[in-house]
C-alpha cells in the first residue's frame, strides 16, 4: 500500500504528519526552513499565487487579494456568512449556492483556496520522502456537516490528493493521546481552534476509541477572540484619536494581527503593550489579561453549552469522565483552561502540543488505513441528525445524531399522482423540527419511474453515511429491482463537473514555472524589507551617524536594483546585506521605542493616581 | 438478518450490556472498513454494508428501551427504521390535566406567562417527568420480564402492553420537552435528545 499522510487543514495553520515506521510514533514534517505550521493563507496578489508565510506577509499589503480563515467559508452559502463579511478584507460575491470569493475579476471557491494549502503540504511531504504522495487523511471539525466535509474532500481532489478518509479533529487528537498517554477510560476532548469549536466524549477500551457523543460550533474560535479585541481597539482609537479605521482594510489587518499577537502574549503575561505605527499616527495601548478576559468571557462561556449537551447525549455527568484533553491553539488561553476545569472538575491534559496533536492523530489514522496499526480502531459518530422533508415542511429523522458510522437507513418512496415519473426528496441535517431551520444538504430527483397508478411504485432509498461522515444515496425500484436514476443537486456544494474543471485548472497552474513562483516570493520578501527600512529611516535617521546612513542608503539602492532583476540569488543576497546594514539602527529604534513605552506607562500610572 | 441475529442472540430482551459491548468491539475489529482498505471495490461495498448493519444493531440493542422499540417493529414485520414507531398517546388519567397544560403552552407561545402560571407549569412538568420515569421503569422491569417469560401464545398480549406503554412514554416526553421550551430551560428550538 502506498504511503498515506495525515493532514490537519486548520483555520489558522495547517500541518502534515506521518507515522515513523521505526518508532511507531507520529511526527510532523517541517518545511525547508524548519517551520512546522503552514499559515492557512493564500494570496493572489501579483502574478502568482502565494501560500503560507509568504502569503501572510501580503495580509497588510494586499488585504483585498489575500484570503485567510477560508475554513469558515467551506461548504457554506452567501447567506450563512454575510454577517461576518464586513470583517473580511476580501470580497464575497452575493450569489446563490456556494460562497464565491472575488479577487479582481476572478471568482474562486473556498475548496480551491484550501486546495492550494493542501498542495503546499503535499509538496512538503514529497520533498521529505523523495517520492510522490497521493493519499491523505484530512481532518475536519467533528461538527462539520455533510457539505463542509464534501467541500474538504473536493479540496483534496483539486490538490491532486485522494482523501482516503475524513477524520474528526477531536477524535484524531484522542488517537494521538491514546497511542502515548491514555489507554482506557471515558475522555472528553475539548477542541477550540482558530475558527471552530468541538467537544467529543469517547470511551477508550482495548484499543477501541468509541465516540459516544459530539457537539460543537463550526463558527467559534480564536478568530472571534481577535475580533472582540479589534472592536474594542477601534472604539479606543475613535475616542483617543478621533479616527474611524473600520473602512481602512490595511489598518484593519494591522489591528487584527496586533490583536492576535497581544492575545497570544497574554497567555503568558498579565499585561502587554501594543504599538501600531499607522500613517497618520502611532497607536499605543496597554492591555491586561483581565481586560482580555472580560472581552472574551461570553465567547468562552458559549462553548460550555455544547459540552453539556454532549454529556447529556452520552448519558454522562461531568464527574463520570476520567480525563479531559485540550486541543487547538485557543486552549492556551488561561480563561479557557479555567472554564474547562470548572465544568469538568479536573485538570485537563495538554502534554501534546495543542497545535500539532490533530495532525499527529491524522497520521495515526492514516497508518491504521495503510495496515501499519491493527490494534487500534476509531468508531466515530455522525454529529447531526439526518432527515428528509415531509409534508408541511416537517423533518422526518432517518439517522439520529451521534449514531456510530458507517450507518444507513432505508425509506420507501412512492408516487402521489397517476403516471408520475419523477419523485423529489429534500435531505436536510440538523436538530430542528422544521426543514427550513435545518441545513439543506441536497435535493434528489428519482426519475425513470414506469408510469403506474399513484402509490403503486415502490422505490427503496438507502441513505448511507460512510466512515467519513459523508452521505451516499442509492435508490432501487422494488418491482423491477432496477436502480433508479438519482440526480443530486447539492445546495452548498460543487457539482462533479465543477470539481473536474478545477482539477484540470490546478494541473495547468501546477505546470507554471516553480522558479517564477520562487522569484515572486523572494521579491515580496525584498519589498517588505524595503518598506520597513524606508519607514525606519524617516523615523530614525537622526539616531545614526552620517557614515552609517550612507551604508544603509547604498544597501537600499542595491536591493532596489536587484529587486528589478530576475536573479533570485542576487535579490536574496541584497536582502541579507540590507538586514545586516540596518541591524544597529533597528536596535537603537527598539531602545527608543521601549523607553517611549515606559515613559507613557509611567504617565498613565500618574494619571490614574 | 435481524439485529439479534447479528450478535447471535435469541429474540429476548434480557441482554448483558457488557457482553454486548465486548461482542460489538470484537465484530468491529473483524469487519470495520478501516481494516479492509485494499479489498476489491465490490468487497469494500459489502464490508461497508455489513459494518453499517452492525452499528445499527448495536445502537438498537444496547439501550433497554430502544431494544423494546426494535422488538415491536420486528414482531410486527415493519420496515427497519429508527424514529417514530408509535404514535404518542396521552394516558387517560391525565387527559384533564393535559388540557390545562396545552392551554398554558398556547399562552406561552402567544405572549408569555406570568410568574404564577410559570410556577404551576413547572410543578406540572415535574409530575409528568416522574410519570415518564415510572413508564420507563415499567418497560425495563415488569414488561420486559413478561415478554421474556411469555409462551408463544402470550406474546401478542405482551406486545400490546409494550405499545401502549411506549405511546404513553413518547407522549410524556413531547409534553415535557414542550414545557421546557416554553419555560426557556432548553435552547430555543433545539429538540431535546429523545433517548431511546
Amino acid at each position: 500500500m502506498s504511503r498515506i499522510v495525515g493532514i490537519d487543514l486548520g483555520t489558522t495553520n495547517s500541518l502534515v504528519a506521518y507515522v515513523d515506521e521505526k518508532t511507531g510514533l507520529p511526527r510532523v514534517i517541517p518545511d525547508r526552513d524548519g517551520q512546522v505550521l503552514l499559515p492557512s493563507i493564500v494570496s493572489f496578489a501579483g502574478e502568482g499565487v502565494l501560500v503560507g508565510a509568504a502569503a501572510k506577509r501580503q495580509l497588510v499589503r494586499r488585504p483585498e487579494a489575500t484570503v485567510y480563515s477560508v475554513k469558515r467559508l467551506m461548504g457554506r452559502g452567501y447567506d450563512d456568512v454575510k454577517d461576518e463579511l464586513p470583517y473580511l478584507p476580501f470580497a464575497v460575491a452575493p450569489a446563490e449556492g456556494i460562497v464565491k470569493i472575488q479577487i479582481g475579476s476572478r471568482e474562486i471557491t473556498p475548496p480551491e483556496v484550501s486546495a492550494i494549502v493542501l498542495k503546499s503540504l503535499k509538496e512538503r511531504a514529497e520533498a521529505h520522502f523523495g517520492e510522490p504522495i497521493e493519499k491523505a487523511v484530512v481532518t475536519v471539525p467533528a461538527y462539520f456537516n455533510d457539505s463542509q466535509r464534501q467541500a474538504t474532500k473536493d479540496a483534496g481532489r483539486i490538490a491532486g490528493l485522494d482523501v482516503v478518509r475524513i477524520v474528526n479533529e477531536p477524535t484524531a487528537a484522542s488517537l494521538a493521546y491514546g497511542l502515548q498517554r491514555i489507554r482506557e477510560g471515558l475522555i472528553a476532548v475539548y477542541d477550540l481552534g482558530g475558527g471552530t469549536f468541538d467537544i467529543s466524549i469517547l470511551k477508550v477500551k482495548d484499543g477501541i476509541f468509541e465516540v459516544l457523543a459530539t457537539n460543537g460550533n463550526t463558527h467559534l474560535g480564536g478568530d472571534d477572540f481577535d475580533r472582540a479585541i479589534v472592536l474594542w481597539l477601534l472604539e479606543d482609537i475613535r475616542a483617543r484619536h478621533q479616527v474611524d479605521l473600520t473602512d481602512d482594510a490595511e489598518a484593519m489587518q494591522e489591528l487584527r494581527l496586533a490583536a492576535e499577537a497581544a492575545k497570544i502574549r497574554l497567555s503568558a503575561d498579565e499585561r502587554t503593550s501594543l504599538t501600531i505605527p499607522f500613517d497618520r499616527f502611532t497607536y499605543r495601548r496597554d492591555i491586561t489579561r483581565a481586560e482580555l478576559e472580560q472581552l472574551i468571557d461570553k465567547l468562552v462561556a458559549s462553548t460550555l453549552t455544547p459540552c453539556r449537551m454532549a454529556l447529556a447525549d452520552a448519558g454522562l455527568a461531568p464527574s463520570d469522565l476520567d480525563e479531559v484533553v485540550l486541543v487547538g491553539g485557543s486552549t492556551r488561553v488561561p480563561l479557557v483552561r479555567r472554564r474547562v476545569q470548572e465544568l469538568f472538575g479536573k485538570t485537563p491534559h495538554s502534554q501534546l502540543n495543542p497545535d500539532e496533536v490533530v495532525a499527529l492523530g491524522a497520521a495515526v489514522q492514516a497508518h491504521i488505513l495503510a495496515g501499519g496499526i491493527t490494534d487500534m480502531l476509531l468508531l466515530d459518530v455522525t454529529p447531526l441528525s439526518l432527515g428528509i422533508e415531509t409534508l408541511g415542511g416537517i423533518v422526518s429523522v432517518l439517522i439520529p445524531r451521534n449514531t456510530t458510522i458507517p450507518t444507513n437507513a432505508r425509506e420507501m418512496f412512492t408516487t402521489s399522482v397517476d403516471g408520475q415519473r419523477v419523485v423529489d426528496m429534500h435531505v436536510v441535517q440538523g436538530e430542528r423540527e422544521l426543514a427550513k431551520d435545518c441545513r439543506s444538504l441536497a435535493r434528489f430527483e428519482l426519475s425513470g419511474i414506469d408510469p403506474m397508478p399513484a402509490g403503486m411504485p415502490k422505490i427503496e432509498v438507502v441513505f448511507l453515511i460512510d466512515a467519513n461522515g459523508i452521505l451516499n444515496v442509492t435508490a432501487t425500484e422494488q418491482r423491477s429491482g432496477k436502480a433508479a436514476a438519482i440526480e443530486v443537486k447539492p445546495t452548498y456544494g460543487l457539482s462533479e463537473a465543477d470539481v473536474e474543471r478545477m482539477v484540470e485548472d490546478s494541473f495547468t497552474y501546477a505546470e507554471a514555472d516553480v522558479e517564477a513562483r520562487l522569484l515572486i516570493e523572494t521579491r515580496n520578501e525584498a519589498d517588505t524589507v524595503i518598506t520597513h527600512v524606508e519607514r525606519a529611516l524617516t523615523q530614525g535617521r537622526r539616531l545614526i551617524g552620517e557614515e552609517e546612513q550612507r551604508t544603509i542608503d547604498a544597501a537600499l539602492a542595491a536591493l532596489k536594483d536587484a529587486r528589478g532583476r530576475t536573479d533570485r540569488d542576487r535579490i536574496r543576497e541584497a536582502t541579507t546585506a540590507m538586514n545586516q546594514a540596518t541591524e544597529h539602527l533597528a536596535e537603537l529604534m527598539m531602545d527608543a521605542a521601549l523607553k517611549g513605552a515606559l515613559a507613557s506607562r509611567r504617565a498613565d500610572e500618574i494619571m490614574e493616581r | 438478518m435481524d439485529h439479534f441475529e447479528v450478535f447471535g442472540l435469541p429474540r429476548r430482551l434480557a441482554v448483558d450490556g457488557a457482553e454486548l459491548q465486548r461482542k460489538f468491539y470484537e465484530l468491529s475489529r473483524l469487519g470495520h472498513p478501516d481494516f479492509h482498505q485494499s479489498a476489491s471495490p465490490e468487497r469494500q461495498a459489502e464490508i461497508l454494508e455489513a459494518s453499517a448493519r452492525l452499528n445499527a444493531a448495536y445502537r438498537a440493542l444496547r439501550d433497554p428501551i430502544a431494544r423494546i422499540e426494535y422488538l415491536v417493529r420486528l414482531e410486527e414485520g415493519r420496515e427497519t427504521r429508527e424514529g417514530a414507531t408509535v404514535k404518542p398517546k396521552a394516558p387517560p388519567e391525565l387527559l384533564e390535566e393535559m388540557f390545562e397544560i396545552q392551554e398554558a403552552l398556547q399562552e406561552a407561545k402567544s405572549g408569555g406567562l406570568d410568574a404564577a402560571a410559570r410556577e404551576t407549569l413547572g410543578a406540572q412538568r415535574e409530575r409528568l417527568q416522574a410519570r415518564y420515569e415510572h413508564e420507563e421503569s415499567r418497560l425495563r422491569g415488569p414488561l420486559t420480564e413478561a415478554w421474556d417469560a411469555a409462551a408463544p401464545a402470550g406474546r401478542a398480549a405482551a406486545l400490546t402492553a409494550f405499545k401502549e406503554s411506549l405511546a404513553t412514554r413518547a407522549y410524556l416526553r413531547t409534553v415535557v420537552d414542550d414545557i421546557d421550551e416554553a419555560l426557556g430551560s432548553s435552547r430555543e428550538g433545539y429538540v431535546a435528545h429523545r433517548r431511546h
